[in-house]
């Protein structure tokens, strides 16, 4: 299972990679893995506010429908506009080209309520 | 949670398992669109064994299946099978079914999964009213394998004891496979080419091997519960709980085929004679969407913002690369090309009344 160690976690499964005040979020590969083949992605119009925790966005496999949460409170500055024709862009690289949104960080503090690899990595082993 | 004869086949060959009825059946293997495809171009295996069977049987066994069904089974010689929806007395449908005639005075009532225990005590019940008609339950004895698409055909001959090439659709043969007893039948709920296999619990794995071992090469693939219920979507074939329930009569349902009113009785024939003269008030319609959406069971219709209907079965088409459904609509509003507004969360998505099967 691809866990990058440079990442944050949440309980949801969304990743979180921060870079000053800019941020990207997506789905883990796991979650991707157990959603299985991808179809439909709704995402956040740009400069929507939303808190740490509310949510997103929804994705729906052949499956199932799923909802994203904010893994930190921000603006949303781009959504990936490729995904509303790829939405199996997730599926294939849920880390790169399958990314959701990127955010203006407003509180770096939240990322202590989120998991890193490590933790990552048991809490979905116990899961 | 029950286990179908097959369950370490389908750990062997990485599926993922879900709860379905109380039983641990595999969802996917690899992909729910991969498999949904392989059986539309070549073919998939299925495990269907938690499927229930029910023998009647006795020399009034006629008699009992005619009160329960819908549709007259009068005219079934042996090796002939039969779909039809059961009712109650007020038209509402209990299950749908086969029915397979395996001898003079016996039928082999194959129903869903999750309705095996009710069907069982409705059918005892009925049965009280015939002293020469038996029933048993005859589900843990059965394992059933559903072998569909276009190539299923040239899969399954080398393994079999009898040549299959003349046996017609919704017909069966008693033979052999793989030097094992089966009931082949032309059946299945893909609307593809395809066979369902009836066999002993214990010889499953090794028929279901030999299976895999002739098709792999030629493009078979195991095929799990998903892509089962997205291929028949695509040929608007009900799905009992989804479409159809006790809440719904054949009628409404599009199954008026199955209705005979020619017999003489039936469970629910003065209901629906009355439904039939005073006109169904809705209809089970399929539907593409027009917009970014995905329809789903449960979500309400609208048009001019009035309630008009609910979605009872939908999904991203793999064949169409479309999202569909079926959805019953008030009768008024049924009919083709009428624009639908579907609820999708907070949203309302164009859609519009297509002719089924949508492929």
């Amino acid at each position: 299972m691809n866990i990058p160690n440079d990442l944050f976690y949440t309980e949801n499964h969304e990743w979180i990679s921060v870079d000053g005040k800019e941020a990207v979020v997506g789905i883990t590969e796991h979650a991707q893995e157990e959603l299985g083949d991808i179809v439909f992605v709704e995402l956040p119009s740009v400069e929507e506010e939303l808190d740490q925790f509310e949510e997103f966005g929804v994705i729906e496999s052949v499956k199932a429908v799923s909802d994203v949460f904010m893994p930190v409170s921000g603006i949303i500055v781009e959504v990936n506009e490729d995904l509303m024709d790829k939405p199996e862009l997730i599926n294939e690289d849920s880390y790169g080209s399958g990314w959701l949104i990127k955010v203006e960080v407003e509180d770096k503090e939240e990322l202590e309520e989120l998991m890193d690899s490590t933790d990552y990595e048991a809490f979905i082993e116990e899961e | 949670m029950k286990k179908t004869a097959l369950y370490d086949e389908h750990l062997d060959l990485d599926a993922k398992m879900i709860d379905f009825g109380g039983w641990q059946m595999p969802v996917q293997y690899s992909s729910i669109i991969e498999e949904h495809k392989a059986v539309r171009n070549k073919a998939g295996l299925f495990d269907v064994s938690h499927m229930g069977e029910i023998l009647i049987s006795g020399k009034q066994a006629l008699e009992l299946v005619q009160k329960l069904i819908t549709n007259d089974a009068s005219n079934l010689t042996k090796g002939e099978v039969l779909y039809t929806p059961m009712c109650y007395k007020e038209g509402g449908i209990v299950d749908d079914l086969l029915v397979y005639r395996t001898d003079v005075d016996k039928y082999l009532l194959v129903v869903n999964a999750s309705n095996t225990t009710k069907d069982l005590r409705w059918i005892k019940k009925n049965a009280e009213l015939f002293d020469e008609a038996e029933v048993e339950d005859k589900s843990d004895y059965y394992a059933l394998i559903a072998l569909q698409g276009p190539i299923s055909r040239e899969i399954i001959q080398p393994l079999l004891h009898d040549d299959i090439s003349n046996v017609k659709y919704y017909n069966f043969i008693d033979t052999e496979i793989k030097g094992v007893d089966a009931i082949v039948s032309r059946t299945g709920y893909t609307g593809e080419l395809g066979f369902e296999i009836y066999l002993k619990k214990d010889e499953a794995s090794k028929v279901w091997k030999a299976l895999i071992d002739e098709g792999k090469d030629k493009g078979l693939k195991p095929a799990g519960l998903g892509s089962r219920d997205t291929l028949r979507l695509e040929k608007a074939l009900c799905l009992y709980g989804n479409d159809i329930d006790e809440s719904t009569n054949p009628l409404e349902a599009n199954l008026s085929w199955t209705v005979k009113f020619v017999k003489d009785e039936f469970n629910g024939k003065k209901e629906l004679e009355k439904v039939k003269e005073d006109g169904v008030e809705r209809k089970l319609v399929g539907f593409i969407m027009q917009e970014r959406g995905i329809p789903r069971h449960g979500y309400d219709i609208k048009i001019d913002d009035e309630v008009v209907g609910e979605v009872t079965s939908g999904s991203y088409s793999p064949t169409l690369d479309e999202n569909i459904g079926l959805a019953y609509v008030n009768i008024n509003k049924a009919s083709v090309d009428t624009e639908l507004d579907i609820c999708i969360r907070k949203r309302e998505v164009k859609a519009r009344i297509v002719d089924t099967p949508f492929i």
